[in-house]
Parts: C-alpha cells; sequence; structure tokens
C-alpha cells in the first residue's frame, strides 16, 4: 500500500489516486449529531466499506455524498475540486450512482423499465431533437436497451425482466435496484447495506455481483454492510463509525484488530 | 326501430362530445397531480387565461393596454393587425410554457414538501391571481374565438343517418365543432401517450410519479418535469378553453368547467389518464341521456346540474378508489 498514484492489490487490482474526499464533515439534525467532523477518502477503484452499529451515521454519510443531505460544516472534494453544494440529481449527473437502505423502486414500472431510468443520464437526445429527429432518438434507444440487456444478463434476472417490481419479493427488488444503479455506468457506485435482509445464498450472489463490477469495470464503490465477515472479504478498506465519529478506518485486518473498534461492536448486537 | 331510439342514440353521441371536454380538463389535473401530488385547482381558470389568451392574441390587442394607458397616458388598445391561428396558438402555448415555469419558480419550489392542504390552498390563491392577472393583461370583455372551425351541425352526418329512422327521424344532429373537438383530444391524448411511453422526459416523468426519491437518484431534475408537467397541463387547459370557448364565447364560466372536472376524477381516479377519459365520457354520456330519459319525462328537467355529482357520491361510498385505481385496503 502507497498513498499517492496506484497500487496493485493482492488479486491483481488497481487501485488508483483518490477520486473523493469528505473533508471534515460534520451533519445535524436538530439536537441530534448524525456526522461528527469526520474526514476519509475513496480511492479509484477500490471498494470503501464503511460500517458501525446501528445509528451510528453511516446512512448520512452516504446521503452527504450523494447530495441527499447538506452537512452544516465540512467539505466534499472530487476528482480534485471541491464540489459546490449540489442537488442530488446534479451529483447523479457526474456519474455517481446510488442505492437505498429502504430500497426506493419505481413500483409501477417493470424491470425492465426500471432499469431503463438508470439510462437517464446517458441519454443526450433532447425534447426538440426527439421529435424532429426521430433516428437519432431510436438509435440512442437501441443503443441503451443493449446495455441494459447486459446489466441484466449480468445479474441473472432475464426472468423478471416483464414484471413489475412491486410483486418483487424483497432480495430481487435489491439486485433491480443494483442494476439501474449499473445501468447509468457510474464511476463510483454507492450502495446502502445491499445484504441486508437477506439469506445466505442471496448475500453470496450480491458478494459475487459487487466483486464482479468492481473487478469488470473498475467501478468505485462505497458500501454500508452490517455483516462483518462480509465487509472483510469484499473491501480494501474499512471506515468504522459510531455514535457520528470515526473510530477506525483502514484495511480490513488493521481495523479487526483496533481496540475502539472492538469496544464499539462487543456488546453490540448486531445482525 | 323506431325514431325515438334514433334520437336517443343522437343523445348518446352528443353527451360523447361533451365528455370530451370533461375529459381534457381532468387529465390536466390528472397530469399534475400524478407528478407533484398536487391538486390543481386552478386547472379550470388557465383553461379560461389560455382561451382568452388566445383570442387576444389573434385579434392584436396589446397586452396590459390598461396598465400601459393609465401609466403613460396613452389611449392604445391594437396593434391593428390580425394574428394566423396557427401563429397565435404557438404564441399561446408560449404564454402557457412561461405561466408553468414562473408557477414552479415562484410558488411551488418553495413548497416542496409541504402537506397537499397547503399546496391545494397555493392552488386555491393561483386561481384567483391568474383570473385577475387576465382581466389585467386583456381585459374583461366576453371575447369570441374564431378559429376558422364551421358552426352549426354536420350537414353530411345528418344526411346520410336519415334513412335509419324512418320518417319521423331526420338523422344526427352533431355539431361540427364537437367533431373537431374530439378529434383534437383523440389526437391530443394520443399524442401524450406516446410521449408519456416513448421520449426520455416521458420516462422520467413516470418515474417521477412513482418515487421522488428514486426519481432523483437517476438524475431527474424534479423542478424541471414539474415545469414539464405544469406546461402539459396549460397546453391541455389551451384545447379545452379553445373548444369551449369556440362554442360558448370565452367568458368568466369557462372556469367553473373546472368542477364537473371534480365528478369525472372521483370516476377515474385522481392518478390515471385512461380513467380521466373514460370517465370523462361516462359522465358526458350518464348526464345527457339521463337528462333525455328520465330527467325531461319525470323530474322536470335540468338534471345535468347535477347527475354527475351524484354518481361521484355513489362513487365514493361504494368504489372511493375510482373505475381504474387500485383497491384501497385499509391496514390495521
Ligand atoms: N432525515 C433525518 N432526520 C432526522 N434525523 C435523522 C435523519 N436521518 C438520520 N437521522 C439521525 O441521524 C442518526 C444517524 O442515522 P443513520 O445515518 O441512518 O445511521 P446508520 O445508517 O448508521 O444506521 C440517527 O440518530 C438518525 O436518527
Ligand atoms: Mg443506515
Amino acid at each position: 500500500m502507497q498513498d499517492a498514484g496506484t497500487t496493485i492489490t493482492a488479486d491483481g487490482r488497481t487501485i488508483g489516486p483518490v477520486v473523493m474526499e469528505m473533508k471534515n464533515i460534520t451533519l445535524r439534525f436538530g439536537g441530534v449529531v448524525a456526522i461528527q467532523d469526520i474526514s476519509f477518502d475513496i480511492r479509484e477503484g477500490e471498494i470503501r466499506a464503511i460500517i458501525g452499529p446501528n445509528g451510528a451515521g453511516k446512512s448520512s454519510m452516504l446521503n452527504v455524498i450523494s447530495g441527499f443531505y447538506v452537512p452544516q460544516e465540512g467539505e466534499v472534494w472530487f476528482k480534485g475540486e471541491k464540489r459546490p453544494p449540489m442537488k442530488p440529481f446534479e451529483v447523479a449527473r457526474q456519474g455517481i450512482a446510488r442505492t437505498f437502505q429502504n430500497i426506493a423502486l419505481f413500483e409501477g414500472m417493470t424491470v425492465l423499465d426500471n432499469i431503463m431510468t438508470g439510462r437517464l443520464t446517458r441519454m443526450k437526445a433532447g425534447l426538440l431533437a426527439q421529435m424532429i429527429w426521430k433516428g437519432r432518438a431510436e438509435e440512442e434507444e437501441i443503443e441503451n436497451r443493449e446495455a441494459v440487456e447486459k446489466i441484466i444478463d449480468f445479474l441473472e434476472i432475464q426472468h423478471i425482466r416483464k414484471t413489475p417490481v412491486g410483486r418483487l419479493p424483497y432480495g430481487l427488488k435489491k439486485r433491480v435496484e443494483l442494476a439501474r444503479a449499473l445501468a447509468a455506468e457510474p464511476s463510483i457506485l454507492l450502495l446502502d447495506e445491499p445484504m441486508a435482509g437477506m439469506n445466505v445464498e442471496e448475500k453470496e450472489d450480491m458478494s459475487r455481483f459487487i466483486l464482479d463490477v468492481n473487478d469488470e469495470y473498475g467501478t468505485t464503490i462505497a458500501l454500508i454492510e452490517h455483516d462483518m465477515g462480509v465487509v472483510m472479504d469484499l473491501s480494501d478498506r474499512v471506515v468504522v463509525m459510531d455514535y457520528g465519529k470515526k473510530i477506525g478506518d483502514g484495511t480490513p485486518d488493521e481495523v479487526r484488530n483496533n481496540q475502539a473498534v472492538i469496544d464499539a461492536y462487543l456488546g453490540v448486537a448486531h445482525d | 326501430m323506431s325514431a325515438d331510439f334514433y334520437y336517443g342514440v343522437e343523445v348518446f353521441l352528443n353527451g360523447l362530445m361533451a365528455g370530451v371536454l370533461y375529459a381534457l380538463v381532468a387529465l390536466g389535473f390528472v397530469l399534475i397531480y400524478k407528478a407533484s401530488g398536487i391538486f390543481n385547482y386552478a386547472q379550470g381558470v388557465m383553461a379560461l387565461f389560455a382561451a382568452l389568451t388566445l383570442a387576444s392574441i389573434i385579434e392584436g390587442q396589446v397586452p396590459f393596454a390598461r396598465l400601459i394607458n393609465a401609466t403613460f397616458g396613452t389611449e392604445i388598445h391594437d396593434f391593428g393587425w390580425r394574428v394566423p391561428v396557427l401563429l397565435a396558438i404557438v404564441l399561446s402555448i408560449g404564454v402557457m410554457v412561461a405561466f408553468a415555469w414562473l408557477v414552479q419558480r415562484l410558488v411551488f419550489r418553495h413548497l416542496v414538501g409541504q402537506a397537499p392542504i397547503i399546496l391545494f390552498m397555493a392552488t386555491i390563491g393561483l386561481a384567483y391571481f391568474l383570473e385577475g392577472f387576465g382581466d389585467l393583461m386583456w381585459g374583461s370583455e366576453i371575447k369570441t374565438l374564431d378559429i376558422g372551425i364551421p358552426q352549426g351541425g354536420n350537414r353530411w352526418i345528418e344526411e346520410h343517418s336519415a334513412f335509419l329512422g324512418g320518417d319521423d327521424f331526420y338523422g344526427f344532429f352533431i355539431d361540427n365543432l364537437d367533431i373537431v373537438a374530439a378529434l383534437v383530444a383523440a389526437v391530443l391524448v394520443a399524442g401524450l401517450v406516446a410521449f408519456a411511453q416513448y421520449s426520455k422526459q416521458g420516462r422520467a416523468m413516470r418515474a417521477v410519479a412513482d418515487d421522488h426519491q428514486a426519481a432523483l437518484s437517476v438524475g431527474i431534475s424534479l423542478d424541471f418535469i414539474w415545469v414539464l408537467v405544469w406546461s402539459l397541463a396549460g397546453f391541455v387547459a389551451l384545447v379545452a378553453g379553445v373548444m369551449w370557448g369556440a362554442k360558448s364565447g370565452v367568458q368568466f364560466s369557462l372556469s367553473l368547467i373546472a368542477l364537473k372536472a371534480l365528478p369525472v376524477l372521483m370516476l377515474g381516479g385522481f392518478t390515471s389518464i385512461p380513467g380521466a377519459i373514460v370517465g370523462g365520457l361516462i359522465i358526458g354520456v350518464g348526464e345527457k341521456l339521463f337528462e333525455y330519459l328520465v330527467g325531461a319525462p319525470y323530474l322536470g328537467g335540468a338534471t345535468e346540474n347535477w347527475f354527475a355529482y351524484v354518481v361521484a357520491l355513489l362513487f365514493l361510498v361504494f368504489r372511493p378508489q375510482g373505475l381504474f385505481g387500485e383497491k384501497i385496503i385499509e391496514r390495521v
């Protein structure tokens, strides 16, 4: 491991320089301090985990990165530049896609339509162009369909392509949400508890998908996860949060042996 | 078949035509309600304002003439030209889009996340404001709106259907204007459906209607979509306003057709585009047929004023989710 430039991991993946940096982020909700003066960075191509007990502020941190929450203090640096305050849709258009802890899908649409919405940021033809220059719009639609079909194959959800999302079981919904995020071909993917509520088999599938995405497309991934075992297997580096504070940051091994982390997790019932 | 039967059919057809107008107004409501949860009380006034704008532009009237004259002591009223209908329609659409943008920018942008009742109150304010603003911009006289559609019954249909009912039947009397209105409405609805189904913005619109948070996460600007749906609702209002205005003149009563859209929405559901259309047609046909079969012969007539509301009330009691809405199941 080295700080600047690139690193090659043990399994042969390339991890590049810092692409996103959180500097002294503080986020409050009235009297509740959800995030207290936290700094950490995310490097290009790595899988970065955020762990911690319930209510530690992990989701809040992801919401800050994706623009859903605006921190009272601190700066977000993206690709070497300080990011001005941004709406969530603007962040998404910068190539940062996400999933939600409580799944936010378009329940009334089919799986295919849901995933197609992930392509919206990639569609260029404007309102007028679509009306006047139909050929270009159709071409684009075909390109998008191809990209989406690839993702559908990749995540093994061909059999539910035309099913309305509202009818799917929880585990599959999580997978569709990941598919939609992937459809944007993001440079950074934010996953909020992608395996929560899944059985062992589903967790294994999901882990494999996450690793494959990172490996095949070089997508940078920041994920929140409760299951320590999963986190240790998946991630390159881990941030540990507790009561809004950062109590650890490093490789899985470093974090596992960190006394503050052990204390935070002792006696805390986590599933 | 007796002539009475064919007169019944004629009443049915005329009811369909009236229903088209109700459906158009209801469609405007549904568009906005689906995408933003706002029940837009101003939809009727928007139809009035749109028709007023079109009529005034055609006549070459100077906007805000009264205001300008009062301020500068001038005496201007008209530009002295007549604007071709097609150009005037394009200009009117422009005005409605500008209106949509202003409404979003100045009002609803600041009310994001407020309770539905607050949003509703805001649209009531908007309705009264727009009514006054229309007055200020174009004056308050009743205007005729001549967009070149021949008035009166369609002779061809009349002549070619006369043979059906024997000597007492002279053929179906159907207003030319109604036929045009029905055709325009059909094209409009088909266009809207195609737009929602196949265009990028249409897909984004459906996404926003389904889930705001998810829509944001895939890069959709809610602001933009809301301006878009208000623009579409403005366009639909223009079509409804023109059709009504061409028939009865552009006057205040136009904004009252919005009240007829309410029972249509009870019937069709507040979030269903097919519901708005079918609901509009059912109310239109229902009130005409009821008047013909029951109202006029047994109840002393004028049942058209209340029939729609009674139907809506029955629906509220027995099928509150409307014709196409999903069954509402109370969780306990
Ligand atoms: N939108 C919100 N409004 C008020 N409080 C919030 C909001 N989001 C999070 N919080 C609070 O911030 C703290 C951290 O929550 P969260 O980030 O969801 O934790 P985690 O994801 O680690 O379980 C909690 O005390 C939670 O109640
Ligand atoms: Mg959380």
